[in-house]
């Protein structure tokens, strides 16, 4: 793979998205573009830069649709390209993230672990509820699953970390009554010991791992400062 | 906020020809002319500040519509963000031109009638009505506001002396009428000076009233609104040729309307999975066919468009035509999906073409050929290096729009540094214009603008790395039967048209 003269590019932090140097820097004019990969650090940054949009686009209250959905399809093209075995799981989780919730949860109140999925499944219910009493805004069939497994997630999985920011902002807001005290902060102390490989691919594998601390890091304050919530009342459940 | 340069190295560009169909940016050759026109050369008839509400109280007094344009010519500190326009529109014969914003209002400006003595005059607009069509509302049950900017604003076909026209945010419709009024009753004999009403006893004889003539006065007033249809954000309205329904189109969904019933629509179109966890494309733009109520195409954000015939079914999810261009492979990268997001979709007026707008072309299809299109040109291919950077600011999601003139011979589209770019079908010739505050004397020519993709950099053009992606052309709107094109660039409202010798 050659590189354009003078262009060496380091391997950056991933806050320091300004340095990025252009777009598809590494191609060779000469071969197809197709045919050449881009290095491991540039597709880390992209990637960082991508769920960064994406944890910010999901902080709206409501996000625009295009915006998420154009960004998550890019999430999954960075995704599919850091790995290498065609046999990945659809799942475009960043590598380490659905172990860090899995753990998370799997060390957690039953009733915790409920409302987390559940409030990610609140996302799309949130997103369906509108003031009108036609049908025509239902959402879809009657009898759909509530609080399914977090670890089959589709677009939202790619939150990993960031399933968190679900908890605050205006979510949070809605539960400000419930009595949350049995739930203290003690019940997170065991799970930054915890941290189980997760069933991986090699060279992606390093930098995941080093992107988890400061993910993890951040998952931390989230919940700890958050507190956990029940699982609020919703309609038609 | 100008693009930091990042490209240190000189790229060979002679591989990065633009497509077959164009002459290299920006060259100096003029349209093909249209009937009754010159040159082709591009003038400035006006610029329009649009006022904000502080300045149209202070400016009561003054009934001179042209002078208050004027004073507002080079004025900046009125202009705020609710005053960037978001929308242009000119109705069915040209002589109104609407405009929405993104503080919820609408102006429509009317064109200046021609007289023989100030025939230089042709082609200006004032301001005709202001009205405010949406105001911010706030959601409750998800905590949340709705936005009152337009989105869209779509003119009714003139049926009687009433002007008509549908203005969209991200969750109503509402449809106005706009009618004048100049004459008033005078001659009532029930009520006295103050107002009151006369006791009846007291009145002997009934007198008929009498129209006197009075100002001019412009009322807009809101006719119907079309609510609670809409779960996700409104990105187009569009009247049907039957003159008797119309269509609106959020992300996931679409939805025909009848104009005289507002407690339901009909949905047409449902994109949404049933796990929204599944979902990797959205409804981006969507129109009716000018000729066929029965045919209208939507656009995705997946580069693709869809033609159905609502005839076919009540839901019209198979669609009957399907549009899509294969990838080309040479420049596959990670963001070929985000640049081929179809940001617009106009049919020609002959109802023959599609044309859409992705982030760096504009493509000409032809109804009857769905696997690719019949012309395609580049707006701004310098770009396509840039993705990364435009990536990480996001304007790479910027949805810019596109509009056929009235022949189908010329398109036109914006770019940024306030650049539009305009397109003949016919000679492939294609010019860069710039809508700026520096070119503002009225009659000015436009000067044809170039942008150099590396290199040494001639005295008049400007480098890609120089370019002011904040000032960005994303609304422009093309006179239905003449030369004459409106620009909005933020909070100003070009009009343009070309010079007639």
């Amino acid at each position: 793979m050659m590189l354009s003269k003078g262009l060496k590019r380091k391997r950056e932090e991933e806050q320091e998205k300004e340095t990025l140097a252009a777009d598809a820097w590494w191609l060779d004019p000469s071969l197809p573009a197709a045919a050449q990969a881009p290095p491991a650090a540039a597709s880390s940054s992209l990637f960082d830069l991508s769920v960064l949009k994406l944890h910010h686009s999901l902080r709206q209250g409501e996000p625009d649709l295009r915006h998420l959905v154009l960004v998550v399809n890019t999430l999954r093209r960075i995704q599919a390209s850091m790995a290498p075995e065609p046999t990945l799981p659809p799942v475009p989780s960043p590598p380490a993230a659905p172990c860090v919730a899995d753990s998370l949860l799997a060390s957690s109140d039953a009733a915790l672990s409920a409302s987390m999925a559940s409030l990610l499944e609140d996302l799309s219910h949130i997103e369906g509820l509108s003031q009108a009493p036609q049908p025509l805004v239902d959402e879809g069939p009657p009898g759909r699953p509530t609080g399914g497994s977090p670890a089959s997630l589709g677009a939202l999985d790619l939150l990993g970390p960031a399933t968190g920011c679900l908890l605050d902002d205006e979510l949070e807001g809605l539960f400000e009554d419930i009595d949350t005290s049995m739930y203290d902060s003690e019940l997170w102390a065991p799970v930054s010991e915890g941290l189980k490989p997760g069933p991986e691919d090699g060279p992606g594998k390093e930098e995941a791992l080093e992107l988890d601390e400061a993910e993890l890091d951040y998952l931390l304050d989230v919940l700890v400062g958050t507190q956990a919530l029940e699982r609020p009342p919703g309609p038609g459940r | 906020m100008v693009l930091q340069p990042s490209e240190r190295h000189h790229r060979d560009w002679s591989h990065r020809r633009l497509g077959p169909w164009c002459s290299p940016t920006g060259s100096p050759a003029p349209l093909s002319c249209e009937t009754g026109c010159g040159e082709g050369s591009w003038i400035l008839v006006c610029r329009l500040l649009v006022p904000t509400q502080v300045s149209l109280l202070s400016m009561e007094e003054d009934i001179d519509t042209r002078k208050i344009n004027n004073s507002f010519l080079r004025d900046h500190s009125y202009a705020t963000e609710a005053d960037i326009i978001s929308t242009v529109e000119f109705n069915h014969t040209g002589e109104l031109l609407a405009t929405g914003d993104k503080g919820g209002r609408v102006v429509i400006f009317q064109r200046e009638q021609e007289s023989k003595n100030q025939v230089h005059r042709r082609g200006e607009y004032n301001v005709y009505s202001t009205f405010q069509s949406h105001e911010p509302e706030f959601d409750y049950l998800k905590s949340l506001e709705i936005e009152e900017k337009i989105n869209k604003i779509r003119w009714l076909p003139q049926q009687n002396a009433a002007y008509f026209l549908l203005s969209t945010n991200d969750k109503t419709v509402k449809l106005w009428k706009v009618s004048e009024r100049d004459k008033r009753p005078e001659g009532y004999n029930l009520k006295d000076e103050e107002g009151r009403l006369r006791d009846p006893a007291t009145i002997t004889t009934l007198r008929v009233p009498v129209l006197r003539p009075m100002d001019l006065m412009v009322e807009a007033t809101p006719r119907r609104v079309f609510a609670n249809a809409h779960t996700y954000h409104i990105n187009s309205i569009s009247v049907n040729s039957d003159y008797e329904t119309y269509m609106s189109a959020d992300d996931l969904r679409i939805n025909l309307w009848n104009f005289e019933i507002t407690n339901q629509s009909f949905n047409i179109v449902d994109i949404k999975p049933a796990n929204m966890e599944e979902l990797t494309e959205v409804i981006t733009a969507a129109e009716f066919h000018p000729h066929h109520c029965n045919s209208f195409v939507y656009s995705s954000s997946k580069g693709t468009i869809r033609l159905c015939d609502m005839r076919a079914s009540a839901l019209c999810d198979r669609h009957s035509k399907f549009f899509e261009e294969p990838e080309d492979p040479s420049n596959r990268s990670f963001f070929s999906e985000i640049i081929s997001s179809i940001s617009d979709v106009k049919f020609s007026h002959s109802g023959r073409y599609i044309m859409t707008r992705d982030y760096l072309t504009v493509k000409v299809w032809d109804l009857n050929m769905e696997n690719r299109p019949i012309e395609t040109y580049q707006v701004h291919d310098y770009l396509r290096s840039k993705l990364c950077s435009l990536y990480e600011n996001d304007c790479i999601f910027d949805k810019f729009e596109c509009v056929w003139n009235g022949s189908d011979s010329v398109i036109m589209t914006g770019s940024y540094n306030n650049f539009f770019r305009m397109f003949d079908r016919n000679t492939k010739r294609d010019v860069t214009l710039e809508a700026s505050r520096e070119n503002s004397k009225p009659r000015a020519i436009l000067k044809p603008r170039k942008v150099c993709v590396g290199g040494k950099r001639r005295k008049d053009e400007i480098s890609v790395d120089s370019l002011d992606f904040s000032k960005k052309i994303l609304h422009t709107a093309w006179h239905p039967s003449e030369n004459i094109i409106a620009v909005a660039a933020t909070n100003n409202l070009y009009i343009f048209q070309d010079k007639v010798n």
